[in-house]
């Protein structure tokens, strides 16, 4: 699935990574508990959460993945979104809840595997 | 053994908001010496735990890489209040950080078991009121 794809299902704004919602993805989690991120999660590209600390994105980093979802219109600070950007991660942003915003992605084909 | 290729790093105990600088850091050097992802990936997520209870428990610390050409080790050095059962602490679930770490998104007592996960050794040096030294080993 297309990162431009998971932000029209979500009706998510893109707050960076515009020139990269073109890239693929193939799995998705959803997860408040960056330990159990790092835990559990073995390819997975995109992470929907509700936190906006910046250590989402150092965790997301670390995981390699492409794509963060901030769920329930949360909205991270400037400095999480350079954070974002430097490593090359897009970020979305949506007003839809963690369960919805999941289901949503599942139904239309984009699989949790593991997580 | 050959010489080893070694970096340093303090960990700023201060700022929660830093933690994982190290790490991020770590992880692009790995890169550039074109080590396999898989372990660029274990090394830099066993690290991104430790450097996060260093700030979380310990008022930082330091780090210490060490890329042999058969291993990577971690060495992971603070002058914090120490683990009192470090059988308990490496247990699942266990944690002693407060709420509001577990605000953050940490604290779910993962941290020690994803260090082990992701290592192929790890050995936990520990004293109450004095310290403690985490060694993880990947092998290459």
């Amino acid at each position: 699935m297309k990162i431009r794809t998971i932000a029209e299902l979500l009706n998510a704004k893109v707050l960076c990574g515009e020139d990269r919602l073109d890239n693929d993805v193939t799995s998705a989690c959803g997860s408040d508990m960056m330990s159990d991120v790092l835990a559990y999660v073995k390819e997975q590209a995109v992470l929907l959460t509700g936190l906006v600390n910046p250590q989402v994105v150092r965790t997301a980093e670390m995981m390699d993945m492409r794509c963060i979802v901030f769920v329930r219109g949360k909205k991270p600070s400037k400095e999480v979104l350079d954070l974002a950007d430097e490593a090359g991660i897009v970020v979305l942003s949506t007003e839809e809840r963690m369960f919805t915003a999941c289901g949503a992605l599942y139904k239309n084909g984009l699989p949790g595997k593991e997580c | 053994m050959a010489d080893a290729i070694k970096f340093h790093f303090d960990v700023d105990g201060d700022n929660f908001t830093s933690a994982g600088e190290a790490s991020v850091k770590v992880k692009k050097l790995l890169r550039q010496l074109n080590i396999d992802p898989n372990i660029i990936k274990r090394v830099s997520i066993a690290m991104y735990e430790g450097e996060i209870n260093m700030v979380i428990h310990a008022n930082g610390g330091s780090a210490d890489i060490l890329i042999y050409p058969e291993k990577i080790v971690i060495i992971l050095e603070d002058t914090g209040p120490g683990i009192e059962n470090i059988e308990l602490a490496m247990q699942e679930g266990y944690s002693t950080a407060k709420d509001n770490i577990r605000s953050l998104g940490f604290g779910a007592g993962m941290g020690l078991p994803n260090m082990k996960r992701y290592t192929d050794k790890i050995t936990i040096d520990s004293t109450v009121g004095k310290g403690t030294k985490i060694t993880m080993e990947v092998n290459l």
